[in-house]
């Protein structure tokens, strides 16, 4: 396999308009789910069986006192060894040779859920109650193989999200982290050798999510 | 817009200002991101810490409604510490021109202020003049009555402890907003603002933005490529709506409406073309009386001829000084004076002001046409909380429209951009284009004046129906076309033939005498002499290299890109900015972007000045144009924290309309309600909700009303993040979640604490149910003195605990 696909997620450039939450709902077909307004702008809370992308809205105040607002358009990172197939009990989850992409079939419905949740660093598989099939991003996968971006990243205003070969992404990854490093000291990309969906932050991972880096 | 999108990406410092740009105008950031990319700073002035503020280099606080105070404190900055870009404010503003003996400003009043009326004899508001007539100038700006030196006695007393006290923003913060911006009164730095309804909707909109532009001015910052005071209009084609009169105050391309004592069309011609002195002016408004007369041509037709004055008498006048805007029309409604309303595509029982109000008004109209995509808390604010259907005699008729992607024709975008979009799906069942309704009305009225005659039906009778549809239906194409305009008769122009049925390929083609036609003149020129729709072109060559993408759609006026791009040039035409160079004066021709105005730059043989919409040639440093002065200056908004403006005894802009009915409760400096409020729009919804609550990934992301507060009130109010609350102010009340959150703070206004809080108005009571209302239930009726944009953006409230 070539090094397959990458997405680039520089929360530099992000202002959280959810439009990535959105296309990720209209290009998977998935419902808008009944939320409440419980003091945030994060909503959905979190991902569920009908939410593959959620963005994360923390605010807060520095030291100095000044006001800060972070955004993470948080998914799952398609990972280079992705432990939760450890709890695939045969092929129902697939880790694409071409694209490197982690795709759950119906079939996961008979899959260890708990033990895939339970290994995942970024808590991010979830299962139908109705159907025990675990559904996560697909990283678009049918639109991936059919030479599209996926829905997320053509939806970025900004810029923020950015879709290609690994190796240039991680090659971008580097550049912008150099560049931000200068107004930003603790400017870095989350796990990129370990992850195919690479974050870019530039304050604490800790202030974003509690699962932005991993556990 | 000055300027347009695209070229945000090449400013040197930008500062938002009244917009929530991200939020509201998301894929303008595209273009942020970029400039900063190049190393440009970004600055965001905001009532609220919003998702603009967290990408900002700075953001500065201020107390809603005091733009003017932070504005006038900038002002003084750029004169005080030389900051000007001195040729440009000597050569292409009136920053020179000496002012009236008479006219003078004392204790927050201009000279002229007649109480009783409410507003100004404007005759102080004048120039010192020659015996020819030619205004009296002094280019070292020292004289005392020069512009240069009254704008610089105004603002010094907006210091920077006065200003902090008013607006609330710490002093430092105000020095560092004022010096980052100012560092690009130079030629080889630009700075833009981009603004939005944070500016419009105050009792002082008009002239804060008047604020914007003379800070823009003074740095030089107009007509240049990365500069400008740019508009960020909203996604339901503002720009194109404003373009085509939406406002009753003027017809298409911005000609004033005529009024009442104005019945002949000589006389209203002689109305809207200033005349002007000044040789070196090119007084381009001196054509209006064409443009007046190919209007009325392609309204009446064949009709309109030379001896009934092109149909003129046919045109409704308003009375003299009386307001017709959308708040006076629900006061009239309210006192039961009006019998049938259409409305299309809107929701005003949500969008007006004091909606308690506007729902009564419904109730007391016999009937309401309503044409929209779903139903809305207008059409249904017969059942809305409150009313008993019982007792309501409205008779409600509910149209089905097609929805904007279901539709072919223009929208027009911030950067003046019309651009031509395809019918993307049919509509279903039996929605209709709102101009297909609108024919099939017009025709039947017509056909009812023909049967049953009536009082005055000729102006109905002789409305044209050519170029209307195709078919027996609307054709948005054809309407285009009428728009643009036509040659009515075989003409030869600078030796150039045109034939009778040509499209008029621009506005200096239109003739006063009846052998053309244009239905908006600023629109001439969107089709070639052909026919072509330039509308539709896609084409994506950068000659200039600076985005202008000339081949790309059109842009009004004549596809130019950059309005008064003259003035990034020097008096000899050189650009100021080589670097960026929008436009230049070479081998005897101007070569970049479409010039505006063609004669030669200032200096050269048969050179004229830069601003050639003002009839002086001169942009506007002192604008006596506007109602309630020539200079902006600080007047609280009408619901204030404080009980006395710290700049004067005049506590409200002395020009604005007061409403008095028994719902028109006003409480300022109030201890029932000493909250300071603003609203707003989130990303998530468009406008009232009326269109995206009904969709259910935007519900889920924003599913309820709430108002945002800072947690220091909250805790003096008991308030938990998340806990029900009701808010409050004298018209009217409602209940929605808190929002507790570090990005609001208290100010300190005038040696005191001030809470301000925060609420989307993008929810109704219609659908979801229990989801909250509108945040127009809270707002006061009351506008801007010069347009009569309501003032949703601050007014005083409270919040307790359900």
């Amino acid at each position: 396999m070539a090094d397959g696909k990458s997405i680039l997620v520089d929360v530099s450039r992000c202002t959280g308009c959810r439009g990535c939450q959105v296309a990720c709902k209209q290009w998977n077909g998935l419902p808008g789910t009944k939320t409440k307004q419980t003091g945030t702008y994060q909503n959905p809370p979190d991902f569920s069986h009908q939410t593959f992308k959620v963005v994360r809205f923390e605010d807060g105040r520095t030291k100095d006192g000044k006001t800060y607002w972070h955004f993470f358009s948080d998914m799952c990172r398609h990972c280079m060894n992705p432990p939760c197939l450890a709890g695939a009990q045969g092929d129902e989850m697939i880790h694409d040779d071409a694209t490197g992409a982690v795709v759950y079939t119906e079939g996961t419905s008979k899959s260890d859920f708990e033990m895939s949740l339970s290994v995942c660093p970024y808590n991010i598989p979830r299962q139908d109650p109705d159907t025990k099939v675990m559904r996560k991003c697909t990283m678009c996968f049918d639109r991936i193989t059919s030479g599209l971006t996926p829905a997320c990243v053509l939806s970025c205003p900004t810029g923020a999200m950015v879709f290609g070969e690994r190796d240039a992404m991680l090659a971008e990854a580097k550049r912008r982290v150099d560049i931000l490093k200068k107004t930003w000291p603790k400017a870095q990309a989350l796990n990129a050798d370990d992850v195919r969906v690479i974050f870019i932050v530039t304050d604490d991972p800790l202030k974003y999510h509690k699962y932005a880096a991993g556990v | 817009m000055t300027n347009h999108w695209i070229d945000i990406q090449h400013s040197d410092c930008i500062l938002i200002q009244g917009s929530n740009a991200a939020e509201n105008h998301p894929i303008s950031f595209k273009w942020v991101m970029r400039a900063k990319e190049r190393g440009a700073k970004l600055i965001h002035v905001d009532p609220r810490f919003t998702r603009t503020s967290s990408k900002a280099d700075f953001y500065a606080p201020l107390r809603s409604g005091t733009d003017i105070a932070f504005l006038g404190g900038m002002i003084k900055y750029i004169i005080d510490n030389n900051k000007i870009f001195h040729d440009y404010v000597v050569n292409y503003t009136n920053a020179p021109f000496l002012v009236d003996g008479k006219f003078g400003f004392k204790d927050g009043l201009f000279s002229g202020y007649d109480a009783d009326k409410r507003g100004y004899d404007k005759s102080t508001w004048t120039y010192q003049k020659d015996a020819g007539g030619i205004i009296l100038r002094d280019e070292t700006l020292k004289n005392p009555r020069c512009v240069y030196q009254l704008l610089k006695a105004h603002y010094a007393r907006y210091d920077l402890k006065k200003v902090s006290s008013i607006t609330g923003t710490p002093e430092k913060d105000l020095k560092t907003v004022y010096e980052m911006f100012s560092s690009t009164g130079t030629k080889d730095r630009a700075g833009t603002v981009m603004y939005a309804l944070g500016q419009t909707h105050h009792t002082v909109g008009v002239q804060n933005i008047r604020a914007l532009a003379i800070v823009q001015l003074l740095l030089g910052n107009i007509g240049v490529c990365g500069g400008g005071v740019n508009a960020l209009r909203g996604e339901p084609n503002v720009q194109g709506s404003t373009d085509h009169a939406l406002l009753y105050h003027y017809l298409p391309g911005y000609l004033s409406a005529p009024r009442a004592s104005q019945q002949t069309l000589e006389s209203y011609i002689k109305k809207i073309t200033p005349a002007t002195t000044e040789a070196k002016s090119v007084n381009w408004q001196s054509n209006y009386g064409k443009y007046a007369v190919s209007l009325l041509k392609s309204w009446y037709g064949d009709a309109a001829t030379k001896d009934n004055e092109f149909g003129y008498a046919w045109v409704p006048k308003a009375e003299d000084g009386k307001d017709y805007s959308v708040m006076t029309l629900f006061d009239v409604m309210y006192a039961g004076k009006i019998r049938g309303m259409t409305v299309f595509g809107q929701n005003p029982a949500c969008s007006i002001p004091n909606s308690n109000k506007v729902r009564a008004a419904f109730a007391k109209l016999d009937w309401m046409v309503h044409l929209n995509i779903f139903d809305n808390e207008t059409a249904s604010f017969w059942k809305g909380p409150g009313m008993d259907p019982a007792k309501v005699k409205t008779e409600v008729f509910l149209l089905p429209a097609s929805a904007s992607v279901e539709k072919a024709g223009s929208q027009t975008n911030s950067g003046r951009w019309i651009q031509w979009r395809y019918e993307a799906t049919k509509a279903p069942g039996d929605c209709i284009y709102a101009g297909e309704a609108i024919i099939r009305i017009q025709n039947k009225l017509k056909e009812l004046y023909q049967k049953e005659g009536g009082t005055f039906p000729d102006p109905i009778l002789n409305m044209t129906s050519d170029g209307l549809a195709e078919k027996g239906g609307y054709d948005a194409e054809k309407v285009a076309k009428l728009i643009n305009g036509y040659f009515l008769a075989d003409v030869e122009i600078g030796g150039k033939q045109y034939k009778k049925g040509d499209c008029v390929p621009s506005f200096a083609l239109l003739q006063a005498d009846g052998s053309t036609s244009s239905g908006n003149w600023i629109c001439a020129g969107s089709f070639a002499q052909d026919g072509k729709n330039l509308m539709q072109r896609r084409g994506k060559a950068d000659p200039t290299g600076l985005g202008l993408y000339p081949e790309w759609s059109f842009a009004w006026p004549v596809n130019r890109r950059v309005l008064y791009n003259r003035a990034s040039c020097d008096p000899s035409g050189k650009p100021y900015n080589p670097k960026r160079a929008v436009l230049e004066w070479k081998d005897g021709k101007w070569v970049g972007d479409v010039p505006d105005g063609a004669p030669p730059p200032l200096a050269a043989e048969g050179g004229k000045l830069p601003f050639i919409m003002k009839p002086d040639g001169v942009s506007s440093l002192f604008g006596p144009g506007l109602g309630d002065g020539p200079f902006p200056e600080h007047y609280e908004p009408l619901e204030s924290p404080l009980a006395k403006n710290l700049m004067s005894t005049q506590q409200n802009n002395p020009a604005i309309l007061l409403y008095n009915s028994d719902k028109d409760m006003v409480a300022s400096a109030d201890a029932r309600f000493p909250i300071v409020m603003t609203t707003y729009s989130s990303t998530e919804h468009w406008c009232t909700g009326a269109f995206t609550r009904w969709q259910t990934w935007l519900t889920e992301a924003m599913p309820q009303a709430y108002v945002e507060m800072s947690e220091e009130l909250a805790k003096e109010k008991g308030i938990k993040n998340g806990d029900k609350v009701r808010v409050e102010s004298a018209r009217g009340k409602l209940e929605c979640v808190a929002m507790v959150t570090p990005r609001f703070r208290p100010f300190l206004v005038n040696g005191k604490t001030l809470h301000q809080v925060g609420m989307p108005y993008n929810y109704g009571w219609r659908f979801p149910e229990g989801n909250g209302d509108s945040a127009n239930l809270l707002t006061p009726t009351v506008g801007d003195a010069n347009a009569m944009t309501p003032e949703y953006k601050a007014f005083m409230v409270n919040v307790v605990k359900v």
